[in-house]
């Protein structure tokens, strides 16, 4: 893999490519896209680099929003407020930073760090510590690898600025969690700041090059009157699960976090069957005809039928022709520590997690 | 009795209707400044059926025109807009992403300034008030003519906005038209703020436009009050239409659902309207067009209108016909308005859909001699292929497992059968060509929740009332007789990642017209 440089361009693909990754969640891309566009024309294209090829000893500072998408719509972070997330994180840490990196490809945050990375003139690092989406700051790889989310610094768009120093990556989340309420739910976090080194083992390698390529590949798909779902299914290695139309969603919150079902009615070849899609912020379970097919940490994509764009959990509806895809995550989330920390457990469901593929094997 | 018009980009249709009974209906060209259109279909109907004027208790006009004033960029006003929310939002200023012809167009103008509130109503910075004067300064000096403002999350709290009118108007005096995000959009900054800057363009021509419609329906003895359809099928005043006339950007489907639902007695149904080039598949529920979910693109930009969720498929009385190695192909490509010139019936050599139909004996148009020697199992599969590619259009909008009631409007309809696989018998209402100017007619009016509510543990039923009666209120407040406003869509929705359960919550409350007795 050798770097690539992102333009303008490039980034309605990729951000289409990051609603795939993002599962359901992770939030609508299009204001991070705008965000980034405009970044990239004030301040100049982004040099995106593979993993193998940062150094060792890089000063390399992770960064994301944090909170909800549906306020950042209406309070949109300002191109500063993620320069200065980072910038306050290097302050405290008293390190220059060689190098922005992705801690979310899945989702809005896939666009964040091309921001800082054009504002701050830095290389952007082609990967990310999740390979998907996820709800909570704690459920990354490098949790798994032992490295701390703090020192990390939050940011308002108010110019208010924070600091953290937490004794575990749960604490991390909580604290946070805390001050983006009261910072108006739109903030920004720098974090786990790494080496060159630990960025290698703990990152998942590119996903921002996968990203971009998902997107012109549902382009491509459509242009050439190709099945877009399929093409999807065959880049990700997953499998189509089901082609239906959304005949009903509930939602109900509970515990403070969106819990809700969709049911899809099978369309052609499925008719007949059901298939129950249990979701919180992303896709967690699928079900079909009573039989658990898959579950987080392996991925579950909801994709228009036709399009192949991806739809979000918030946008899901009566009505919609949609075809599910699961595909397989990184297979460090398959370790008992990684199951722990993002298997359907942990989100409330008494089940034992089932790979994309139907399996039930451990890593 | 009312009298329904629609004006269209190329007819203008009246109807006279009492109650849902359909009078009489007329057609005239639609016209460059859109009144003498409107005086002829008006003439037009009183030759047909000689009527009172002063009989008349409502007047109800869709229009089309200030979409198209939009589209083809022409009489829109200077236009400057100001957003409260510094120093939020600053990286997207407004008319960020707008094609850069339209920018030219309104001469537009881009003002930041302080203010704004968070998602649960707190403030984001106060308001600057020397900064807004300043800033209205900067609009005198540029000859802004219209204004528009919006502030993050005025949907939430629109005091922000409100104030900064009071002051744009002391500073800019009384002629200059100011419009407020949170009246016109929901959430999503951008969206509400573009759709905002469409309006306060539009006013000038707004203002014009409406008292033409007041003068043509006045020039006929007509005393009535004037309204005009707005995109979810309601209705809003000639004082109203004055200052929203972005409002009336969709009504052109919206009412010509409603006309096809009244004619044909269903208030719950699937309308198909099937055009020379597409097929228009529209659901509604309740006597109201289903409205989509999605962000709607006008003219390139990207807005969040209450715009019908109308799927379109390219099957039409003018699509083209082809056996191919796959079977027969119908469409998407069409002869369009050239119909009456290319397809075999009437004398042209393009095999088209109409062509069809009329070998079938389903219609009987043009010279039926010239399709006599298409082979029968051709025009068979043809219209199979036309029957089955409109019953996936409806299966698709179709939401519920529940039967869904089929009714086809538009000159194209003929091609249909008459029993559409998986969804049953194709009703055909009479009048269907002016179905859009009884969609008028028959409009009700409404009032409209859309907000974001952090809902206490056990306040759930409090804050549920409370926005339906807000959403009742302003259906009262916008002309319905209380005795018949009912809430007719609601829709709850937890927000993700929002903590203190944020829900939010859209209510739609519609009623009858509150008629004064002539």
């Amino acid at each position: 893999m050798s770097a690539m440089r992102v333009t303008q361009a490039d980034l309605v693909p990729l951000a289409r490519g990051a609603a795939v990754l993002g599962g359901g969640g992770g939030g609508d891309p299009h204001i991070g896209r705008l965000l980034a566009e405009r970044a990239l024309a004030q301040h100049g294209e982004v040099d995106v680099v593979p993993v193998e090829s940062v150094p060792a000893d890089a000063c390399v500072l992770p960064i994301a929003m944090m909170g909800a998408p549906t306020v950042m719509v209406e309070k949109i972070p300002s191109v500063d407020q993620i320069a200065t997330a980072l910038e306050t994180l290097a302050r405290y840490l008293g390190r220059t930073p060689t190098h922005v990196a992705c801690m979310e490809a899945g989702g809005v945050n896939s666009t964040v760090p091309f921001v800082a990375a054009a504002r701050l003139g830095l290389p952007l690092i082609d990967g990310d510590a999740m390979g998907r989406a996820f709800p909570e700051l704690q459920m990354v790889l490098p949790t798994l690898g032992g490295i701390q989310a703090t020192p990390m610094s939050i940011v308002d768009e108010k110019g208010n600025k924070g600091v953290l120093d937490t004794i575990d990556n749960h604490w991390a989340e909580r604290l946070a969690r805390s001050a983006t309420i009261d910072m108006g739910c739109a903030t920004i976090v720098s974090l786990y700041a790494m080496t060159g080194a630990q960025v290698r083992d703990n990152f998942v390698p590119g996903t921002l090059s996968l990203c971009l390529d998902l997107g012109r590949t549902i382009e491509r798909a459509r242009a050439e009157h190709h099945d877009p779902v399929r093409a999807v299914a065959d880049r990700l290695g997953g499998r189509v699960l089901h082609t239906g139309k959304v005949l009903d969603v509930a939602r109900r919150t509970a515990t403070g976090f969106a819990r809700g079902e969709a049911i899809v009615e099978g369309l052609g070849d499925q008719k007949g069957s059901r298939m129950v899609l249990h979701f919180q912020n992303e896709h967690l379970l699928a079900e079909l005809d009573g039989q658990l097919l898959v579950t987080s940490p392996d991925l579950i994509v909801v994709l228009d039928t036709d399009t192949g764009e991806p739809v979000t959990t918030e946008a899901l509806r009566y009505g919609h022709r949609v075809s599910v895809v699961s595909a397989p995550c990184d297979e460090r989330w398959h370790s008992p520590a990684g199951i722990e920390l993002v298997g359907p457990r942990y989100f409330g469901y008494e089940v034992d997690p089932v790979r994309f593929d139907g399996s039930t094997s451990a890593a | 009795m009312r009298i329904g018009i629609d004006v269209g980009g190329t007819n203008t249709d009246a109807v006279l209707v009492d109650g849902t009974t359909v009078l009489a209906g007329a057609k005239a060209a639609t016209t460059q400044d859109v009144t003498s259109g409107i005086v002829t279909a008006l003439d037009s109907l009183q030759a047909q059926r000689p009527f009172d004027p002063a009989g008349v208790g409502a007047v109800m006009i869709g229009t089309t025109h200030f979409v198209n004033a939009l589209i083809e960029a022409r009489r829109l006003a200077p236009t400057a807009a100001l957003r409260l929310g510094l120093p939020a939002t600053s990286s997207l200023p407004p008319m960020v992403d707008w094609p850069s012809r339209l920018v030219d167009a309104i001469a537009g103008r881009a003002y930041l300034a302080h203010g704004g509130h968070e998602f649960d109503g707190r403030h984001i910075t106060e308001l600057d008030e020397d900064e807004l004067r300043r800033h209205a300064g900067d609009m005198i000096a540029h000859g802004v003519r219209t204004v528009a403002i919006s502030s993050v999350f005025s949907p939430v709290n629109a005091e922000f906005e409100l104030r900064a009118a009071e002051i744009l108007t002391e500073e800019l005096g009384p002629d200059v038209a100011i419009s407020l995000s949170h009246e016109i959009g929901r959430i999503g900054l951008l969206e509400r703020e573009n759709a905002t800057i469409i309006n306060a363009a539009l006013r000038e021509l707004a203002t014009t436009i409406v008292d033409g419609l007041a003068d043509s329906v006045a020039g006929h003895g007509i005393a009535a009050p004037l309204y005009l359809s707005q995109n979810d099928g309601t209705l809003m005043d000639v004082d109203y239409a004055r200052r929203y006339p972005v409002s009336t950007f969709a009504s052109g489907p919206t009412n010509s659902m409603r006309g096809a639902a009244i004619l044909s007695g269903f208030q719950t149904c699937a309308v198909v309207d099937v055009g020379g080039t597409t097929s228009d598949v529209g659901v509604l529920t309740n006597g109201f067009p289903r409205e989509a979910t999605t962000e709607v693109t006008v003219a390139g930009i990207r807005t969040n209108f209450r715009m019908p969720d109308v799927l379109s498929i390219g099957i039409g009385g003018g699509s083209l016909v082809r056996a191919t190695a796959g079977g027969v192909t119908v469409g998407p490509d069409s002869v369009g308005y050239r119909l009456t010139e290319l397809a075999r019936v009437f004398g042209g050599d393009t095999l088209t859909a109409t062509d069809v139909a009329v070998a079938s004996g389903r219609a009987d148009i043009g010279d039926r001699s010239r399709v006599a020697d298409l082979d029968p199992a051709f025009v068979a599969a043809a219209l199979e292929r036309i029957g089955a590619d409109v019953a996936d259009a409806v299966e698709r909008m179709r939401t519920s497992s529940e039967p869904l009631p089929v009714v086809a409007v538009g000159g194209g309809s003929i091609l249909l059968p008459d029993e559409l696989p998986g969804c049953g018998t194709v009703h055909r209402p009479e009048h269907f060509a002016v179905a859009n100017a009884i969609g008028a007619a028959i409009a009700q009016v409404g009032g409209v929740v859309d907000r974001i509510y952090s809902i206490a543990p056990g306040a759930r039923d409090t804050v549920v009332d409370e926005a339906r009666q807000e959403a009742v209120d302003r259906a009262v407040a916008a002309g319905a007789d209380p005795s018949t406003v009912a809430v007719a869509d609601f829709d709850e929705v937890p927000i993700p990642y929002l903590p203190g359960n944020a829900t939010r919550i859209r209510c739609k409350a519609v009623g009858d017209l509150r008629m004064e007795q002539q």
